[in-house]
């Protein structure tokens, strides 16, 4: 077994009193989506964005391509190949679709700090760009203003800039967030390829969709890893129907 | 050619129309009045690329725009009196010449908004404000207490300053520099807007968390926005005090930093041409309604009440719609 992309070691965070986060250990393995559920309040958020570096952790690491970047920012580990995607869809509204993915393509080739070229008619970035759109189907779209885009297409642009990024891993907030069931199917389907090109470390309250997509699951409960496995281990697995899935019609 | 390109070339026409009318009609006052629209119209695009470009309301531009004309000043003010500007460790005399002022004044300024910047930029929202505030004040109080260079009194140049081949005191040649500088400006924030670096610190404005998601950090983009912006407005205070042959505390004012910024807002905010038209407005309403009352202030408020409420984005909003994507 080679080396897990995203490797996440004794990952603690609380806030006051409350323990957001409690020791988590994660791994995230080249070709997997690995589902992160837990019931509301379980910590996933806070979990994301200890990854992504939105948040200090009080203790742990994590490892990704083989290196620490407990230290890193939110944009140096996006330059490292980590891209996320929102839970609420998170664009520069006023730009065109277009702008969207030039922007990514541009943050990922680092060069922000020219002046006086046309970024708008950089091949390099519009063929990285083009390619992005037309893997979400938003091709047609380009020329749209962010803002008069549906939920659903938005959904589709958050994905598309995360890929102008070259990414090694995916980590998405709830990607199915609000799509209805046309859109969660397409989605979902999306995703099941996605795995190849980097894995996706998914965070999902759509049982569905984690079961019918999910190589591995871990449940978080307050904060907790309760247990990890595949979708037949979480299944039986008594104290997480207990804890969760108890909860849920099943 | 899109509806805001026409309104750029029709509102730059007329802005030469106007003054070349004045000089075949001998009406030399006309012709200073619309450079001042000139000098505040580059202020104002100064201002705009760090507040219509990164977000960033910057309520303390007229320190920058007030050091530029210091920068001018004390310059000059040293070319005519005689007098080294200082003699150890070595001796650096004043200047009439534009040409050496002017990189002054935009190197000084920028520094300045460079250092205020690398301070302000680490609040956001209204303690950027009321810091961007603070510093402009403390420049104010310090160029009133500075009795070296007349202080509360200012400084009085006797003839505007030089250009190789040009004679600065006739009105319409005057005119033609602040204009040529202004077309200059402008086609360098034009550029820069559409630039890798404008894309980034527009998105910046719009949403932080996704130009950090694309791993690129804010900051460094608004500082260097910021320091742009106040080297461009340091450009157009020299130019101010070259037009009064004359600067004093009044343009570090708060008042000041409140003007460009209303120049900035009438015209429209994150439009690369927009403080022009503002500008223009302003001089226009200055000269109109100030005729009728020393309040006229009253009216610039009650238009630019309307401006905030029923026209948000300003004369280019109301003219050219929304703004174009890209083509």
């Amino acid at each position: 077994m080679t080396d897990p992309i995203l490797k996440v070691r004794g990952l603690t965070k609380s806030f006051g009193g409350l323990v957001a986060t409690r020791d988590v250990d994660l791994d995230l393995r080249a070709g997997e989506i690995h589902a992160l559920i837990g019931p509301n309040g379980a910590g996933k958020s806070t979990l994301v964005q200890l990854i992504s570096g939105a948040l200090r952790p009080d203790a742990g690491s994590v490892q990704f391509g083989g290196q620490d970047v407990s230290a890193l920012t939110t944009a140096a580990r996006a330059r490292k190949g980590m891209a996320r995607t929102f839970q609420i869809s998170s664009l520069a509204m006023e730009y065109s679709v277009l702008q969207n993915v030039v922007l990514g393509a541009l943050g990922r080739r680092g060069d922000v700090f020219r002046f006086f070229n046309r970024v708008m008619k950089d091949q390099q970035l519009l063929k990285v760009a083009e390619k992005a759109l037309v893997q979400v189907g938003l091709q047609d779209v380009r020329a749209f203003r962010t803002s008069d885009l549906s939920h659903g297409q938005r959904r589709q642009l958050e994905v598309a800039v995360a890929l102008t990024l070259d990414p090694k891993a995916f980590l998405m907030d709830e990607p199915m967030a609000g799509l209805g069931a046309e859109g969660s199917q397409q989605l979902q389907g999306f995703l099941d390829q996605l795995r190849h090109q980097a894995p996706i470390l998914l965070i999902e309250h759509d049982m569905d969709a984690v079961f019918a997509l999910a190589d591995r699951i871990s449940v978080l409960v307050y904060g907790e890893i309760i247990a990890t496995g595949t979708v037949d281990e979480i299944r039986g697995n008594p104290a997480v129907r207990q804890a969760y899935l108890g909860e849920v019609a099943e | 050619m899109t509806r805001e390109s026409c309104l750029n070339v029709v509102l730059m026409g007329l802005l030469l129309a106007v003054p070349l009318a004045a000089w075949a009609l001998d009406e030399p006052f006309i012709i200073t009045l619309t450079t001042r629209a000139v000098i505040f119209a580059i202020a104002g695009v100064g201002l705009n690329l760090a507040l219509g470009f990164g977000g960033l309301v910057s309520f303390g531009h007229a320190a920058f725009f007030g050091l530029g004309g210091y920068a001018m000043g004390i310059l000059a003010y040293h070319a005519q009196t005689y007098t080294p500007l200082m003699d150890w460790p070595f001796v650096i005399e004043g200047t009439k010449s534009m040409l050496v002022i002017w990189p002054v004044a935009i190197v000084a300024s920028g520094l300045a908004a460079l250092a205020i910047g690398a301070l302000s930029l680490r609040t956001s929202g209204v303690y950027f404000i009321m810091i961007t505030l603070a510093f402009g004040q403390m420049f104010f109080y310090f160029t009133i207490s500075w009795s070296a260079y007349g202080g509360e009194d200012g400084l009085s140049i006797y003839v505007r300053n030089s250009f190789p081949g040009l004679n600065t005191m006739d009105p319409i040649q005057f005119f033609a520099i602040c204009y040529g500088l202004l077309l200059l400006v402008l086609w360098g924030v034009h550029r820069m807007a559409n630039a890798s670096f404008g894309l980034a610190l527009r998105a910046a404005r719009q949403n932080e968390e996704r130009l950090q998601a694309v791993g690129q950090v804010p900051y460094r983009l608004y500082l260097t926005a910021f320091a742009i912006s106040g080297a461009i407005t340091g450009l157009a205070g020299a130019l101010f005090a070259d037009l009064n042959r004359f600067v004093s505390p009044s343009m570090l004012s708060w008042q000041t930093s409140g003007e460009i910024m209303v120049f900035v807002i009438l015209g429209g905010v994150g439009r690369v041409y927009g403080p022009v038209a503002g500008a223009a407005l302003f001089i226009l309403l200055e000269h109109t309604l100030g005729g009728l009352s020393p309040y006229w202030h009253v009216y610039l408020g009650a238009i630019l009440l309307g401006v905030v409420l029923f026209a948000r984005g300003g004369i280019f909003g109301l003219l050219a719609g929304r703004e174009v994507a890209h083509d």
